[in-house]
């Protein structure tokens, strides 16, 4: 799940780390009073979960409170790589002297987390990766001991030869590190870390994304989610307990385990069908959930045939017919839907779907076939 | 021979009186997997299917001598649960609950790698060596004894690809799910040398998928280490580009992780790759005829000689193989079954 940088800035005041003053705002009227109050200079800032807002101009400097007006008035609502800007963070300008990157991951690699640092911080950090890896340096961390004062400061020293800097930014490193593990998170970045002309360590950005798996103890976070942010299906389908993601297709996609849903994808390209979707209904299936992911794949105009392709393991099979022949009732479904049940009390779920006469086929790459077919034909008979 | 588990394999089934801890229990022992306990705290002293549930897994280990541990519980308890199993003197602990927080598990790797455990998963199917055991949710009908091993990040991509190669008269020596988690105990290498080093495995199957480099590293591995042929299988090649991780994920990776860059990383060292999960038998076909040829031919007159005396001595074992393997067709099978 991603937070914004506002919320990501709260996690970083609760846990120390210095974050210059500010707050959201949904309206303009909203902005002026924040600006008033922290008073100017400040940034205006988008809150939308894509990256280089700077670059996209959803990032400016209002040198007072008239200015902050002006950008908040065309920010709020502006299109940012697709995404409606529907909140602003309105945050003191700080006078910059160094941009740093501070980032921490979770390595597949290791199977721990892993610190980057680098001294070249700032929006083309990524390139600064691709073309001069030397300038970042990284620290793998045992989760077991977790990290070390002297290891932030190895760390803090590849930034800086101040020791009143390494201080600070040591600091930084560690509270970071605590972040990472308190809300369970996947990524957590500062870019840019900021020193002052004063030198004063400030993290101007923020970047928090949490591993889903961990949500369900981390009720504060779980509830920063921004749900204009997402798709209204895919909040639907999460809420229900499916992995969807949108696609532009014709084939609607219904696949127990993501691997198979996949596969099952690519094979619908290969025989020249698009998928309109990636529907994963995931194990221990309930009927609800088949319903349910009938119910989004359904509303889609451009789905011209479904296709259900489910291997039994621990999904049971009599589970998800129950879900389509629930469906089939309370729906209607007006374009073909091709079944392949195989598994677990496969016969039971057959069963349960032999009164409906739904097309099926054995195998995998049958199955793609016939919903390709099924959904050609019905595009001729319109 | 198999990899993991065999004969000895003596089971406990943590969360056992849970919805699918029972269900899998039970299809388990079916199967002929030697269940000896089960754990829920609270109802030790119960049975599910015969099986008697202990409180903890001290006390199941006590009484029964288990080995080996499959994990049913939820998401919130599945790390204490494996850490229990591990400090309970359990040797392979095999996790199948999915939803697993990456925090937990990266803490409880560490520590398993420490003790010296075999932990598979979590998220993951489990695994089965046909007709001597099957730990986790594998369907058994669908798999049959043989020589050819399957490894995946999947699940029921994998029951796909075992059931094709059953259909194709292919057996299985073991067949294994290690989990599609960011942080899982086994990997594809730790599968490869097992199998590499399994006397009943002549090829293998690896079945992956898009993000990560695990199949890159498998692939650097089968050049340097493998003498056994693998084909295999990537998901997710016309997948979109998934949710970026920030920068972060861009510069530690190094690669994009998508299927293109790991469909090359596979060609380039002699592993084929199928478009189809149902072409994989007939890719197996073609590299165990090629070995055959290839090692005839490099092979030194001496050596030669030996080999074809081993060779005989195998073929004799393959028509062994092949008279048993008409015997349990005929026992009721998922051929017979379908039609």
């Amino acid at each position: 799940m991603k937070i914004h940088e506002y919320q990501a800035k709260e996690l970083f005041a609760q846990a120390g780390i210095p974050v210059p003053a500010g707050r959201a705002a949904t309206s303009v009227d909203e902005a002026v009073a924040i600006a008033e109050e922290i008073i100017p200079p400040v940034m205006v800032k988008a809150q939308v979960h894509v990256g280089g807002r700077g670059k996209a101009g959803g990032v400016k400097y209002a040198e007072n409170t008239e200015a902050a007006k002006i950008w908040a008035q065309s920010i709020l609502g502006m299109d940012l790589k697709g995404l409606t800007v529907k909140k602003i963070l309105v945050t003191k300008a700080v006078e910059i002297t160094s941009e740093s990157y501070i980032g921490i991951i979770l390595d597949r690699a290791t199977k721990s987390p892993v610190i980057m640092v680098s001294a070249s911080g700032g929006v083309d950090i990524e390139e600064v990766a691709a073309k001069t890896p030397e300038k970042i340096h990284k620290l793998t961390v045992n989760p077991r001991t977790g990290l070390q004062p002297y290891q932030a400061r190895e760390l803090a020293f590849k930034l800086f030869r101040d020791i009143g800097l390494v201080r600070q930014v040591a600091d930084i490193i560690s509270k970071l590190y605590d972040v990472f593990w308190k809300v369970d998170a996947s990524l957590v970045e500062i870019n840019p870390l900021i020193t002052t002309p004063i030198n004063q360590v400030i993290a101007i950005d923020a970047k928090v994304n949490i591993d889903d798996n961990g949500l369900f103890r981390q009720k504060d976070v779980a509830a920063m989610r921004d749900l204009d942010a997402e798709n209204t299906s895919e909040v639907e389908a999460r809420e229900a307990g499916l992995s969807f993601i949108k696609l532009d297709g014709n084939i609607g996609c219904i696949v127990n385990g993501a691997g198979l849903a996949m596969a099952t994808m690519d094979l619908v390209k290969h025989y020249g069908g698009d998928p309109a979707n990636f529907l994963d209904i995931g194990g221990s299936s309930n009927p609800e959930k088949v319903l349910t992911a009938m119910r989004i794949i359904m509303r889609d105009p451009n789905v011209k045939a479904i296709l259900i392709n489910i291997f039994g393991g621990i999904t049971r099979c009599d589970d998800v017919a129950k879900g389509i022949a629930g469906a089939f009732e309370e729906l209607h479904p007006s374009i073909p839907v091709v079944v392949r049940l195989t598994g677990t009390n496969e016969a039971a779920g057959r069963k349960i779907l032999a009164g409906y006469k739904l097309p099926t086929a054995p195998t995998l790459d049958e199955v793609v076939k016939k919903a390709i077919s099924l959904a050609g034909l019905k595009e001729e008979e319109v | 021979m198999a990899i993991f588990i065999d004969k000895k394999t003596r089971l406990i089934v943590q969360g056992i009186t849970g919805r699918d801890g029972s269900f899998h229990a039970e299809q388990m022992k079916k199967y002929g997997t030697n269940v000896v306990g089960g754990v829920t705290p609270g109802k030790g002293g119960s049975k599910v299917a015969g099986i008697p549930v202990f409180n903890t897994v001290a006390e199941a280990v006590a009484k029964t001598g288990a080995n080996t541990s499959v994990i049913y519980v939820p998401p919130p308890f599945a790390a204490d649960s494996i850490l229990e199993a591990v400090d309970n003197g359990i040797k392979t602990v095999v996790c199948i609950t999915e939803g697993v927080p990456a925090n937990d598990m990266m803490k409880v790797y560490h520590y398993v790698k420490h003790r010296g455990v075999r932990l598979i998963g979590p998220n993951c199917p489990g695994l089965i060596s046909p007709e001597l055991s099957k730990v986790g949710i594998i369907p058994g009908n669908i798999c049959e004894k043989g020589h050819i091993g399957v490894v995946s990040r999947s699940g029921t991509l994998t029951y796909e690809v075992i059931f094709a190669l059953t259909l194709a008269k292919m057996g299985q020596s073991t067949c294994i799910g290690i989990g599609g988690d960011q942080v899982i105990g086994t990997n594809f290498i730790d599968c490869l040398e097992a199998f590499e080093n399994d006397r009943s495995t002549k090829g293998v199957v690896m079945i992956g998928e898009i993000g990560g480099s695990d199949e890159e590293e498998a692939a650097k591995f089968f050049k340097k280490k493998m003498t056994k042929p693998v084909v295999a299988f990537i998901a997710g090649r016309t997948a979109p580009p998934g949710k970026r991780m920030g920068h972060a994920g861009a510069i530690i990776s190094g690669s994009s992780g998508t299927a293109a860059d790991k469909v090359e990383a596979l060609n380039k060292v002699g592993i084929p790759v199928a478009t189809s999960p149902l072409d994989i038998p007939t890719l197996m076909v073609e590299k165990l005829k090629m070995k055959k040829t290839k090692t005839t031919k490099a092979a030194p007159a001496k050596k030669s000689l030996k080999k074809a005396a081993a060779k005989k001595t195998t073929a004799k074992a393959a028509s062994k193989k092949s008279k048993t393997s008409k015997k349990t067709a005929a026992r009721p099978s998922i051929k017979s079954k379908k039609r």
